[in-house]
């Protein structure tokens, strides 16, 4: 069985980008071939300078941000860069949103279509947030 | 000689003392032994988890006054 994680991150919600982070970091650690795409409302979170105080949905969101949780930003970066995960920007999204690769933070490599991705996330497991 | 590298997660949350430990394993030679510090008791399950997974050696785990002791050797 292949150990390939695809993560496809769509929210700009606190508690679905911070659990989207949790299994991209855990999973690449742990020896997974991991690859996110970021798209919708999540894309611009990842742009370079950009607060990274995406809304809560609920109560633990609230908690998240209060509390010392580590932020989904650094958890995404601590994917790339302690466990090789690849994080891919939509090439739709930073078309309609006007950016260029670099805008967007270090650890977010270039753009790819969804046909790409989706090829891709045929071996292994699929999760989306 | 062996040395134990001490890694202080206290306050932080899942999976925060898990990513202190890696980046503190990437910088320790093999042999070495790292002591994770973890007020998350999620941490103190989790991380032994890894550390069988990716086949590092784990010496123990103890709880004292709220704090989770978790010693690992790195292993290759």
């Amino acid at each position: 069985m292949s150990n390939r994680l695809s993560i496809m991150v769509i929210s700009g919600s606190r508690e679905r980008l911070q659990m989207a982070a949790m299994v991209a970091s855990v999973g690449a650690v742990g020896g997974s071939d991991v690859r996110v795409f970021l798209s919708m409302n999540a894309l611009s979170f990842f742009v370079k300078g950009k607060p990274k105080d995406a809304p809560a949905e609920g109560e633990v969101g609230q908690l998240l941000a209060r509390k010392k949780a580590p932020p989904f930003a650094e958890l995404f970066a601590n994917a790339v860069e302690l466990g090789d995960a690849k994080i891919y920007p939509c090439s739709m999204a930073m078309d309609v949103l006007e950016l260029e690769h670099g805008d967007l933070e270090p650890y977010v490599g270039e753009a790819m279509g969804l046909t790409k991705f989706l090829d891709d996330a045929a071996e292994g497991q699929v999760w989306s947030f | 000689m062996t040395t134990r590298k001490l890694v202080d997660a206290r306050g932080s949350f899942c999976p925060g003392p898990l990513m202190e430990l890696i980046a503190a394993m990437k910088a320790a030679q093999i042999g070495d032994e790292l002591e994770v510090l973890s007020t998350d008791k999620g941490s103190a399950n989790e991380i032994p988890e890894w550390i069988h997974k990716v086949k590092h050696e784990h010496l123990g785990t103890k709880e004292e006054n709220g704090v989770w002791h978790v010693v690992v050797r790195k292993a290759k």
